[in-house]
């Protein structure tokens, strides 16, 4: 296992009176890709500038490469520009007044390499980036993508083993985003840095990184592989905010029916079978389903429902079915062939295996251990 | 324990201090607490105590200790009428009068140029602001060159000359002349001010009411009306705090004739040798104006949300005069010809007239501008082309013109940098606030504050009064509400992140200010720097207690010349000062154009 690379214990930061981040702890190891998740807000953009340290945190402790960087117990705090970390925008921050190649040469520069290095190496990363012939572009004077490559270069060129990243596709259309996707994907396997992704955007931490924190109010809901997150999401929270079209949640108690533990669905509408081999018996409980495991069945089966398709919205390979079962509304995702139209009425089963059972108070998992 | 909680609080304070927009701010709020706070602190202490002159005054006069008597004389004694009552309905008599005639013009003038179809727009807004570009005492001199009678003392004007008529004091002096002038002066400011207002407007909010059936004039009442009221209700506050602490035009237009303001008191008594009753009456002004602006604070806070109108596709479709167009063209042009053309032409025939009273073409000379020292003539003072003092005192202008406006401009950049960087923490709310505050003291106070404070020397500093040190240090902090507000903006629109990204690449704060804050803010900081340029050049209030021989500038070298009864001197200069105004008016706006792309 070893030291981790990237150590964040008890952060904390405090605006005047607002809690931007309250008591954060994470690890991350030597070439792992975290993604920090969450809505716009929550102090994911916070937590990354105190880990590039240009933001003081109020108290806590972050260590990179094993070295404190900050403690609010000894009173350290390293400048940001002593942390060798490569950081890069969600503006990408290219200076306006500088063309493509002093842009890139600025951090070569400040370590005052020799000219000729500095031309190679700028020449090196260009080639990298696919960005030859622009050297003497100006910023505005470049496309979005273009820019976001020589906001990338300028962060790589210094060869920094930490890459902090603040939402740096949010500025790009959705065509260009998969691209730099993969390109951003590509330069950490290649460079091996370890790396840190702010992002709001449930598919991009999903796709590129290898744990995922999910962030809420400052603080970390869950962290774990994106798997996890999106198949075990640790609470309501998590839940509802990982997985689009969003997560089907109903209330109800738990019970028995026979052997099988479930849930009692309020206003008696029945009984949703579950696969938990126990649970605490009479506890208010919200149920959980992803819209793709629903499926639609010809009959009434076990663990189904009733209900009326009130919309169809037609995606592509996927359609997504709004149903009204009782007093509640379903999302769920069909096949292209499926041809219904508003209005049609259909049986819903909901496979017990793939039901998740929610604390109703605490709004916690609630696992099979207990 | 102790030791170690010790250690720590001295690195925590370490770290704290070590951030380079910590640093500027502290520094930054040294230098303005001495030249902002202290200057004022020595004010409210010298009008509690006896002064030298004092004696003159008072048998009790105990210099150097403490006493009422200055507070007794300006607010409760036999002179208390002349000294604070008269000049304090005067000054607010002039200023209501001003404001509500440069509100007329200027909003009227507004409307037609932002809102409707009127021809040669672009020409109208260049020429329309010069009135307010030049020295505003300067249309008080055209004045006299046109109205003044033979009674008061010295030579009569052009009207005069040509009717043969004397005009009546009231108008050559007083009331009425002050607020002709001064309306002139001041209508650019409202129109500048209101026409930027109008064109915040979407004119589709005016076409949804025009689809809903409503009336022209409906609209106009209902709709566009309460979305500019703020507005016009700023502007009108902001000229009438302008004008509250003008001094030029009120002393030549008003004192020959003993209409006093109180800014021309306070100079009054400050010439007089009574400089604590001056101070008194400067704090008078300060109260009144920060009462305004505190308003006019509080007035533009609830009207920002009329501002975020403007969105996509924003339009604004102007209003067809029809008929009126050019009629309204007509009326505009006789404007500009009154408020521009004349008072030049009245400034430079003056500088042509051989004798004072004489306009005649046959008597028309260049004697004021290249003449030869010559005893025979105007005491021996050559043409204002070849005489030295002038010369010097140009020199001198421009010397404190250009240092004010580099250094304002830098401190400006400087208080962007700490109060941006430093956002919603009270160290940068200090520091912005206390760039403000010269902005509530009207420049006679303002000189005064400094007269108060530098005429001394404080502690081991030696009394700087009497250098030319001093004359930049009041023009620079006089300006800083306006570079720092500039250095703000500039640096929001700059954003902390492209400092930042040079901070992550290890480039230390020097680098860093040089390489990426400095290029990047100068663009904005430039035509700031000739707004400031203009505005030192063209500055007479702020000065003219400070100044001495040594020091004088063009502007101040126009009052002399115009107290000592050589019109054609003053004249003079003012169009030289006319001349490098305007020009650098006309420059800034290639800057500004250029600074847009």
């Amino acid at each position: 296992m070893g030291t981790p690379l990237i150590e964040v214990k008890n952060l904390r930061k405090v605006f005047g009176n607002v809690v931007a981040v309250d008591d954060v702890s994470f690890a991350i190891r030597e070439k792992e890709f975290l993604a920090l998740l969450g809505p716009s807000g929550c102090g994911k953009t916070t937590i990354l500038r105190m880990i590039a340290g240009l933001e003081m945190p109020t108290s806590g402790e972050i260590t990179l490469k094993g070295r404190p960087v900050f403690s609010s117990h000894q009173g350290v705090f390293v400048p940001a520009r002593e942390r060798a970390v490569g950081l890069v925008f969600q503006s990408y921050a290219l200076w306006p007044h500088m063309t493509v190649f002093d842009n890139i040469a600025f951090g070569l520069k400040v370590r005052n390499e020799n000219a000729k290095r500095i031309a190679e190496k700028v020449d090196d990363i260009l080639a990298y980036m696919q960005l030859e012939d622009m050297q003497k572009r100006y910023p505005q004077e470049m496309s979005g993508g273009q820019q976001q490559r020589v906001a990338l270069a300028r962060m790589l060129v210094n060869k920094p083993d930490i890459l902090l990243m603040d939402e740096p596709l949010s500025n790009l259309d959705a065509k260009l985003r998969l691209e730099m996707r993969a390109e951003i994907k590509n330069i950490h396997s290649q460079t091996g840095a370890t790396t840190v992704y702010v992002t709001h955007d449930q598919v991009e931490g999903q796709t590129m990184a290898s744990q995922i924190a999910v962030i809420n109010r400052g603080l970390i809901e869950q962290m774990a592989s994106p798997k996890t997150v999106y198949s075990r999401p640790a609470n309501l929270f998590v839940a509802d905010f990982i997985g689009y079209p969003t997560i089907n949640l109903i209330e109800g108690r738990t019970g028995r029916q026979g052997e099988a533990w479930g849930v009692f669905i309020e206003e008696g509408r029945g009984f949703l079978e579950t696969s938990y081999k126990n649970l605490p018996s009479d506890m208010k409980v919200v149920a959980g389903i992803r819209p793709e495991n629903i499926r639609i069945a010809a009959q009434p089966q076990l663990n189904g429902l009733e209900g009326e398709v009130r919309t169809v919205l037609a995606a592509g390979p996927e359609t997504v079915l709004r149903v009204r079962c009782g007093g509640q509304t379903f999302n769920l995702l069909a096949s292209q062939e499926i041809s219904l139209s508003s209005g049609a009425r259909i049986n819903l089963v909901l496979p017990p295996d793939s039901i998740l059972v929610f604390d109703q108070e605490t709004g916690r998992l609630i696992t099979d251990a207990a | 324990m102790k030791t170690r909680r010790l250690i720590l609080g001295y690195s925590r304070f370490k770290n704290y201090i070590r951030r380079p927009h910590i640093v500027i701010a502290l520094v930054l709020l040294v230098i303005l607490l001495f030249i902002v706070l202290l200057p004022f602190a020595k004010m409210v202490q010298d009008s509690f105590v006896w002064q030298f002159a004092d004696s003159r005054l008072s048998r009790d006069a105990n210099p150097g200790g403490f006493t009422l008597f200055h507070w007794k004389r300006v607010f409760a004694s036999a002179l208390t009428k002349n000294t604070l009552l008269r000049p304090l309905y005067n000054s607010l008599a002039i200023s209501l009068s001003v404001s509500a005639g440069a509100m007329a013009i200027g909003a009227f003038l507004a409307w037609l140029v932002a809102r409707t179809d009127l021809p040669f727009k672009k020409t109208i807004t260049t020429v329309a602001v010069l009135p307010y570009v030049i020295p505003s005492y300067i249309h008080a001199l055209a004045w006299l060159n046109l109205f003044k009678n033979d009674r008061i003392g010295g030579a009569a004007g052009v009207f005069q000359y040509l009717t043969g008529l004397s005009p009546p004091d009231w108008l050559s002096y007083g009331y009425l002349p002050i607020v002709i002038t001064l309306s002139i002066h001041y209508f650019p400011f409202t129109f500048l001010l209101v026409s930027a207002a109008l064109a915040s407007i979407d004119s589709r909010l005016e076409e949804s009411g025009e689809i809903l059936g409503a009336s022209r004039i409906y609209i106009l009442r209902r709709i566009t009306f309460p979305l500019v009221l703020p507005a016009l209700l700023s502007s009108f506050i902001l000229t009438f705090s302008r004008i509250l602490g003008t001094f030029g035009t009120p002393y030549f237009l008003g004192t020959p004739v003993r209409y006093y303001t109180l800014s021309t008191q306070i100079y009054a008594n400050i010439i007089n040798r009574i400089p604590s009753v001056g101070y008194i009456l400067a704090f008078v002004l300060i109260a009144i104006s920060s009462v305004i602006i505190y308003f006019n604070q509080r007035l533009i806070g609830k009207g920002k949300s009329y501002v975020t109108i403007a969105g996509k596709g924003f339009q604004i479709t102007p209003t067809p005069l029809g008929q009126w167009r050019y009629p309204a063209l007509g009326m505009v042009t006789l404007l500009c010809v009154i408020a521009v053309l004349m008072p030049f032409v009245l400034i430079l025939w003056q500088t042509f007239a051989l004798y004072p009273s004489d306009y005649s073409l046959r008597h028309l000379t260049l004697l004021f501008w290249i003449g030869d020292a010559n005893t025979a003539f105007a005491e021996g003072e050559a043409g204002i082309l070849r005489n030295p003092l002038i010369m010097g005192a140009a020199w001198n202008s421009i010397k404190l013109a250009l240092t004010a406006s580099v250094l304002a401009g830098l401190v400006g950049i400087f208080i962007g940098y700490a109060v941006v960087k430093g956002r919603h923490t009270r160290l940068s709310a200090a520091v912005e606030q206390m760039s403000f505050l010269p902005y509530l003291v009207p420049g006679i106070a303002f000189g005064a504050l400094y007269l108060a404070l530098f005429s001394h020397n404080i502690g081991p500093l030696p009394a700087i009064y009497g250098t030319f040190f001093l004359v930049a240090l009041v023009c620079i902090a006089k300006n800083l509400p306006f570079t720092g507000r500039a250095g703000i903006t500039s640096m929001l629109q700059i954003g902390s992140e492209l400092e930042e990204a040079s901070e992550t690449l290890g480039a230390r704060w020097t680098m860093r200010f040089r390489k990426i804050i400095l290029p990047l803010s100068i663009q904005g900081a430039l035509s700031g720097f000739v707004l400031v340029f203009i505005t030192v050049m063209r500055e007479l209030s702020l000065i003219i207690l400070l100044v001495t021989p040594e020091t004088r500038t063009l502007t101040t070298m126009t009052f002399r010349y115009q107290e000592q009864g050589y019109a054609q001197f003053s004249s003079a200069i003012s169009v030289l000062i006319i001349v490098i105004v305007v020009v650098g008016e006309l420059l800034s706006r290639k800057l500004g154009r250029k600074g847009s792309i």
